[in-house]
């Protein structure tokens, strides 16, 4: 019985893990050359920056709250370190530290707004959103490469595995980030109390909780990972430029909730975020081998799957409630 | 008094908020290993003498001590750093996380800087077993009924070195079993001279349980008494507010003589019941009747009410109504069949506060007319200006919002909208609760002119002589279970309460 | 600023008007919406799909018939406009459905067709832009009647339906009831879900509409960037028009004015010379400054603040008398 009870939480996570593997094998057994490391590091490396700001985003709604600026901060980013680093001829040691310094504050701000004037997090971070995509264009309306030899070799660099395997160090810094969130999230207080705090603010307030606090820092985290989402993708796209990332936001989004993390807070996987946003490498891959479907069958898929546990969890929702009354 | 044995002492509390004196110089005294009820009727101040004693609202006036030391709470926090836990009905804690993180958050363990969850994990477990509680504590909270989660709040409480717990009627969502268990723990938690407020409005369980009881009744202290010296009747007698030998008194002049037009059955229901709020029940309301629904606060007052309406959907039972079996799934239904229900909530399930006092009025009539056949202007405001004028409500003009109104003329606002769509059954749900005497009177005297129309009323009130002065007969629940009807001669109040308490 | 040319009124006031034009259908049906305490981020991309329908429907087939070049439309011009209205008033009845009778928050309901809608306009235009060669379509979103431009009627009809609707039936009163406190509405006997149902749908219909025009003007359905962040746009003009986005009580003028408000700041921006994309900027500040004065708290902390600086100094003034 306990099993059976188990599941309703881990439920969508692991619809998630086991449709991944699905996917995986159902393009190893239709098309030649996918059942290969490579093709699964290949997700990885095509999605890196993806995991980096879903992962913070994850964050956010595990709080209750949301957060669309990301894409636009990401953007922002690139586009202000390539003009540091091209026009203004700065070093990439002092840049990369400062956007990720401009990403946590940008978070901050937003957070304060929310936490302080009770603003709906929605609004705040459209807010924000026009804001960093607008700072874009302020800065140059055109592309700006970028040429720095320091970007350039990491964007270009390989790093080896066994049975010529390579993945990038993209890679390496969202495992990297991956494993910090998993241990911020269970072994920290601040971990927990987001889950607290997304469970029941209320609750958490009379549990003596610091909730403000809490609250503000979760959308500096986010701030945070969309920054060095946008070092990560600059190193990916080598350029600046005010459409970047368009729409990520979303992708983000979606990642989160495939991956098991409601919107309505209190539950949250990091891993099945990351999951989530293999599943969508996975489809975008098969949908490159299948060759002749076009790339927007990927977000129908996406949009489908997220429809699917959007109502899977009101679902398990509502018969929660109902088993609570009857008892 | 005797004060170096008591443990928590308030003194001359007084506590207003705007229109409303919620408390007033109440005082409290509980001593180290005493189970205290707080008992009183809907406003009568029990939840604002909590709230104030657990620092959620600042007091006007008055002193708290605690171990003979003044202390003046801040916050719920910091009233649980002093000394002084609270375990609500909805149990304030994080339902998405485990046991042991419940009991822990906020002071968990730590190991080189990171959560210890072994540890935290064993000293839940052990702090549990103390109170005979062998649960997986690494399980979500929300895994475990009410009563465990309640459990595992005084759990945390008590490990925060609780002197004081208040158990905000924390029963009244558990079974007998789950009833008995808590009530063990708490005579275990008496024992080692834990000072115990337990509110509830279960009468049983007061004296199962308690002490001494102090009783409240609008906002004022009526006594605190030894349980063992306070029969049931007496409490009651108490809380609703009426001199024991007063009865006398109670008028019944302005009752109908209608008993004789019992025959005109307008609604009959048959097994109505909705799993967890009330128990399926018979009930006849006749034409031209005002039916009384007493019975203490929880006993199934509402729900009855809410079940006839259509808002919680009834799970078994029919509702007959003029000698037709009909379904009614949603209020909507109910307001076609000629049902009006107004709601105890006046503010949240009753106004709508940004709207004109006019708009608040036709609604009930324009939702049951359609959006199409739409009630022009001005024929809005002739209805408007008549019913302002019909019922005395006090309002600047028809436009003003009726937020902006005292809660008396709110419930008159309320009236006219039920009033306006000519129903042939009227449920008024507390109508006269929080409101000034002179509108009670007006609206107590507008129910009987009504049935003297024909229509028939369903009245609920915690004030019994009020009910006694405004019914034709009286259904009377207890926990939930309709268990009697009283009518004629044995109206009275008296009887009445014994009939409440159950002896 | 207006002055005739060839029979048609030209000048700014005119080009933001037409401008204007999806914008303020959107603030129409986004209006409805925010009144019953709900949100539609979907109208972008619902946008798309409607051009999308429109345009591959009617179709681009040059031909030469009889030696004269003729655009051969698949299908009357009609029956297309008519299927992609259709199409878009479906797609807000499933968000409505979600909303009123599966219970999901009108964010995340939206959200799912905000992703797949981009994907379903590219599916039906098999990914690529499609140009509407065909003149009479051209028509809605260029073509001028009295001297003024089409689309102002479609937008004056719209409004004119919508505003006899709301104030001349019950509807707008049920709307703002149900706005204002959902619960009560139920209770005093309003179909709650019935009406949130409707607004949705609505909220779609004018979608399908802007598209339209959308499509109309440029001659061609772009999946990928037809009404891109128009949703936002819509929600600001709501917002701008003195709209709580906290629901209830509305104005469908209001709203109109904040479209032409938004409309405005980006063609003077554009008269300026200022890369358009910089209306963000004054965009995202606008949002932030209604956001604090509509903030309750905000209000407090500063107005009281602001009241006792000026309380002093007017005692001391009133000392002085």
């Amino acid at each position: 019985m306990k099993k059976m009870q188990l599941s309703y939480k881990y439920i969508n996570l692991i619809i998630t893990v086991v449709l991944f593997f699905a996917l995986f094998a159902a393009g190893s057994v239709l098309y030649n050359g996918f059942f290969s490391t490579q093709v699964l590091l290949n997700m990885l490396i095509d999605n890196a920056f993806l995991i980096i700001t879903a992962i913070g985003m994850t964050f956010v709604l595990i709080i209750g709250g949301i957060d669309i600026s990301v894409g636009s901060v990401i953007a922002l980013v690139c586009m202000l370190s390539a003009y540091l680093l091209e026009i203004q001829h700065l070093s990439a040691l002092i840049v990369i530290p400062l956007m990720l310094l401009m990403g946590f504050l940008f978070g901050i701000v937003q957070g304060s707004f929310i936490h302080f004037f009770t603003i709906q997090p929605f609004i705040v971070t459209l807010a924000g959103m026009f804001l960093a995509r607008g700072l874009c264009y302020v800065i140059s309306i055109d592309t700006i490469m970028i040429t720095n030899s320091f970007y350039q070799f990491i964007a270009t660099y390989r790093i080896p595995l066994p049975f010529d395997n390579y993945i990038s160090i993209s890679v390496m810094i969202a495992l990297a980030l991956v494993a910090a969130a998993l241990y911020l999230n269970n072994y920290t207080k601040f971990g927990r109390a987001v889950y607290a705090i997304g469970g029941n603010a209320q609750s958490a307030m009379l549990m003596g909780l610091p909730v403000g606090r809490t609250k503000v820092l979760v959308y500096g985290l986010s701030g945070f990972c969309s920054a060095l989402s946008g070092v990560v993708f600059s190193f990916y796209m080598l350029s600046g430029y005010g459409l970047h990332a368009m729409g990520l936001e979303m992708d983000a989004i979606a990642s989160a909730v495939i991956g098991g993390t409601p919107l309505t807070g209190g539950v949250g996987f990091i891993t099945g975020t990351v999951f989530g946003v293999l599943i969508q490498g996975v489809i975008q891959t098969l949908i490159m081998f299948q060759g002749t479907l076009s790339s927007w069958w990927t977000k129908i898929a996406v949009a489908f799957l997220l429809c699917l546990f959007i109502v899977l969890q009101r679902i398990v929702v509502s018969r929660k409630e109902r088993t609570k009354s009857i008892s | 008094m005797d004060d170096a044995n008591s443990l928590l002492k308030a003194k001359g509390i007084c506590k207003a908020f705007p229109g409303v004196k919620a408390l007033n110089n109440v005082d409290f005294e509980l001593k180290p290993g005493e189970i205290h009820c707080l008992m009183g009727e809907n406003g009568a101040g029990k939840s604002t003498l909590i709230k104030v004693l657990t620092g959620v609202d600042p007091l006007d006036a008055g002193d708290i001590f605690l171990d003979g030391k003044a202390i003046a709470p801040k916050s719920p926090h910091h009233a649980q750093q002093l000394g002084i836990s609270t375990v609500y009905q909805e149990v304030n804690l994080c339902a998405n996380l485990s046991v042991a993180e419940n009991i822990f958050i906020g002071r968990e363990p730590l190991r080189f800087g990171s959560i210890d969850w072994k540890e935290m994990n064993r000293k839940s477990q052990e702090l549990l077993a103390r109170l005979s509680l062998g649960i997986d504590v690494t399980q979500p909270l929300e895994r475990y009924s009410v009563a465990i989660q309640q459990m595992v709040a005084i759990a945390r409480a008590l490990d925060i070195s609780a002197k004081v717990l208040i158990l905000d009627e924390p029963t009244s969502s558990l079974d007998a079993q789950e009833v008995e268990k808590l009530f063990g723990l708490m005579r275990k938690l008496k024992k080692q001279g834990l000072g115990i407020i337990f509110v509830t409005h279960f009468i049983e369980q007061v004296y199962d349980v308690s002490d001494k009881i102090t009783i409240l009744r609008n906002g004022e202290l009526v006594g605190s008494y030894e349980t063992v010296n306070l029969p049931r009747v007496q409490l009651i007698a108490k809380m609703i507010g009426k001199a024991f030998d007063g009865f006398e008194s109670s008028c019944k002049t302005l009752k109908l003589d209608i008993l004789q037009e019992r025959r005109n059955n307008f609604l009959q229901v048959r097994g109505l019941g909705h799993k967890g709020s009330i128990h399926p029940f018979d009930l006849d309301i006749c034409k031209g009747e005002v039916l009384g629904l007493v019975g203490l606060l929880g006993s199934g007052r509402t729900e009855v009410a809410r079940t006839i309406f259509g808002i919680d959907k009834a799970d078994s039972g029919e509702i007959v109504i003029e000698g037709q079996t009909v379904a009614i799934q949603s209020p909507a239904d109910a307001i076609q069949y000629g049902l009006a229900y107004c709601s105890e909530n006046r503010k949240t399930e009753g106004i709508i506060e940004n709207l004109s006092v006019r708009e608040n009025i036709i609604l009930a009539l324009q939702a049951k007319l359609g959006w199409m056949k739409h009630i022009t202007k001005k024929r809005q405001d002739e209805i408007s200006k008549k019913y302002i004028a019909l019922l005395n409500i006090k309002t600047a003009g028809p436009e003003q919002l009726i937020k902006n109104l005292s809660g008396g003329n709110q419930q008159k606002v309320i009236l006219a909208r039920w009033l306006l769509t000519e129903p042939k059954l009227l449920i008024l749900d507390e109508p006269t609760r929080g409101i000034d005497v002179g509108a009670k009177v007006e609206i107590q005297k507008l129910i009987l002119s009504l049935a003297e129309t024909g229509m028939s009323v369903v009245f609920i009130s915690s004030e019994l002589d009020e009910s006694v002065r405004c019914s034709s007969r009286m259904a009377v629940l207890r926990d939930r279970v309709k268990i009697a009807e009283i009518s004629g001669e044995e109206m009275e109040e008296k009887y009445i309460m014994q009939t409440i308490a159950g002896v | 600023m207006i002055e005739m040319k060839d029979g048609h009124f030209y000048g700014v006031t005119i080009d933001i008007l037409n401008r204007a034009a999806p914008l303020m259908l959107l603030a129409i049906g986004m209006t409805l919406v925010i009144a019953t305490k709900g949100i539609d981020i979907s109208v972008g991309s619902m946008i798309a799909i409607s051009g999308a329908v429109v345009a591959s429907l009617i179709g681009g087939k040059l031909e030469y018939v009889d030696g004269v070049k003729t655009l051969i439309t698949l299908v009357p011009m009609p029956v297309a406009i008519i299927t992609a209205l259709l199409v878009t008033t479906l797609l807000g009845m499933w968000n409505g459905l979600l909303i009123s009778k599966v219970g999901i928050q009108p964010i995340v309901a939206t959200l799912i067709l905000l992703v797949a809608g981009r994907g379903i306009a590219q599916l039906i235009t098999q990914g690529q832009i499609i140009t509407v060669y065909y003149k009479p379509f051209q028509f809605i979103g260029t073509g001028y009647i009295l001297g003024l431009p089409f689309s102002l009627f479609v937008v004056g009809l719209v409004f004119g339906i919508t505003f006899y609707a709301v104030r001349k039936t019950a509807l707008g009163m049920f709307i703002e009831s149900i706005g204002i406190n959902a619960v009560a509405s139920r209770f005093a006997g309003i179909k709650v879900s019935k009406y949130i149902f409707s607004v949705y749908a609505f909220s779609g219909l004018c979608a399908g509409l802007a598209g339209l025009i959308i499509c109309s003007n440029v001659s061609s359905a772009d999946g990928n960037n037809a009404g891109l962040f128009i949703e936002l746009d819509a929600i600001l003009a709501v917002s701008l028009g003195g709209n709580s986005l906290d629901g209830g009580r509305f104005s469908l003028v209001g709203s109109l004015i904040g479209a032409l408000v938004i409309q405005s700041i980006t063609t003077t921006i554009y008269a300026l010379g200022v890369p358009p994309e910089i209306t963000l900027v004054v965009k995202s500040i606008v949002v932030i400054i209604i956001c604090l004065l509509q903030s309750a708290k905000f209000r407090k902390i500063v107005f009281s603040k602001w009241a006792q600086k000026r309380g002093i100094p007017s005692e001391k003034n009133a000392a002085k008398l």
